[in-house]
């Protein structure tokens, strides 16, 4: 793994949101903020090189100018486990979908990381949603990229077993450019370390608190920025 | 059980039904037969019935399984290759606008009396359902397992094999049960139009010699056989789809 890569969005999709401009900082966790259908899973997708069903007028770069798709991974709010396979096939699936062959031993460490060690045979449907996700996780790792694109993955979660994940994911992914797309202001203010809120008016920056994320779900700055995130979501800022 | 009790019951309204019709109209033997008459036959010709029973049972299993091998290889083809698509799905949907029935003469004609042609009619009509289900599943892999093999850098061949076809795997299954009900049909109709064994065989022969309590008999043995094939390929699948994600 490199210390992430630098990438620039810039463009716009008619009749979904107009010219904007998208940095993500190296190794940063960025958030995309917004409400439901506003585009930024659009935005996502467009970075991603995934099919996003709309005309996109503009580009998508890294800033050493090489191809993004293949330096990225992707979680999303579905786990999109594969019921039929053992957690230990589900998070090895890049490597045989690539031909290669899987890294047993770090797919294990990893699992046990993410605290599910005796899980490992196990299928999916064995598991709680929060293991769910923790498994999608791991197979996340397990691409070892320097971007990884985060939708909504956690907005499915009890707000216990989201706080953990959050922590979790940004230990685990610490170094790598991570763009989190979220309606939650909770969770943008928490892991933020870059924030930006999508409406369709356009993009808007939003300076997060300055103090290191994660941040604790009960200090008062992040509380404050929090506020503030729901407001501009609002439109009453 | 609840199903089997259910289906126990609808047979004792039906015999009631019979009874009484027979009480009412009291037809000639060789019109409609008293169900213990039929009963009584069955018991009696239970040699017969059961070697033509094991003959009818034998075309239906052959058929069903190199049915379901061409439908999951074709199925396969189809999803795998846009031009295997365009070229055999009209062939296809036209091969099932032409009636079974009309092909057995001359499956017959080509393939003889024997058991080849009674085996290509059961493959012939379980084939069109076992590949149209499959190849539905294929088609409709959700679209976050494709997205994320996307980005992973996956080939079509390893989605195919990894994603499309395990994910498809309940689909093939629906196809598999509606083939065991078709399976019987396909090997009876290539028994009626020439054979020297087989229930189907059989039901004419007795048809023939007025012996109307044989027939009876020998459908009802059909009948069984077909609800038995199916109850058992059903409670396989539905088993064995549970414990795959177990």
């Amino acid at each position: 793994m490199t210390g992430g890569v630098g990438i620039t969005v810039a463009g716009q999709v008619a009749d979904l949101f107009p010219d904007l401009v998208l940095t993500l900082r190296p190794g940063e966790w960025t958030c995309l903020l917004g409400p439901s259908g506003v585009g930024k899973s659009t935005l996502l997708r467009l970075i991603a090189g995934l099919e996003a069903h709309v005309i996109f007028e503009g580009t998508v770069t890294a800033d050493d100018g090489a191809p993004l798709p293949p330096r990225i991974a992707y979680m999303a709010q579905n786990p999109l486990l594969m019921p039929w396979a053992s957690v230990l096939d589900n998070v090895t699936l890049g490597a045989r979908l690539r031909g290669e062959r899987p890294d047993l031993a770090r797919a294990r460490d990893l699992l046990a990381r993410v605290g599910l060690a005796d899980h490992a045979a196990k299928k999916p449907g064995a598991l709680s949603g929060g293991q769910q996700q923790r498994v999608a996780l791991v197979r996340t790792l397990m691409e070892d990229r320097p971007v990884v694109l985060l939708d909504e993955p956690f907005s499915a979660l009890d707000a216990k077993t989201r706080a953990e994940i959050q922590e979790l994911a940004m230990e685990l992914l610490a170094g790598r450019t991570v763009l989190l797309v979220t309606h939650d202001p909770a969770e943008a203010a928490r892991v933020g370390q870059a924030i930006h809120v999508l409406t369709s008016a356009g993009l808007e920056t939003v300076l997060p608190p300055d103090t290191p994320a994660p941040r604790p779900v009960d200090d008062p700055q992040t509380l404050q920025a929090q506020g503030a995130l729901y407001a501009k979501l609002r439109g009453t800022a | 059980m609840k199903r089997i009790l259910h289906g126990l019951a609808a047979a004792l309204v039906l015999l009631i039904l019979w009874q009484t019709i027979i009480w009412i109209v009291q037809p000639p033997n060789f019109i409609l037969p008293s169900p213990t008459r039929v009963m009584q036959t069955l018991w009696t010709s239970r040699a017969l019935i059961g070697e033509h029973a094991l003959t009818t049972l034998y075309e239906v299993t052959l058929g069903l399984l190199i049915g379901t091998a061409f439908g999951i290889a074709t199925a396969i083809q189809l999803a795998s290759s846009a031009v295997a698509r365009a070229l055999l799905r009209p062939i296809l949907a036209f091969s099932q606008a032409i009636p079974v029935f009309a092909l057995a003469p001359i499956l017959t004609l080509w393939l003889g009396y024997g058991i080849v042609s009674k085996v290509v009619m059961a493959v012939l009509i379980i084939y069109f359902p076992v590949t149209s289900a499959f190849f539905d599943g294929l088609m409709r892999t959700p679209a976050g397992y494709l997205d994320l093999a996307r980005t992973m850098g996956a080939s079509r061949r390893a989605v195919l094999w990894h994603l499309r076809i395990p994910a498809a795997i309940p689909a093939l299954g629906s196809g598999l049960k509606l083939a065991a009900v078709y399976a019987p049909i396909g090997a009876v109709i290539g028994e009626w139009v020439g054979a020297s064994r087989g229930l189907g065989y059989l039901m004419l022969l007795a048809n023939g010699r007025a012996k109307t309590d044989l027939m009876f008999a020998a459908v009802l043995v059909l009948g069984v056989l077909s609800m038995g094939l199916y109850l058992l390929v059903d409670a396989g699948i539905t088993r064995a789809l549970k414990r795959r994600e177990q």
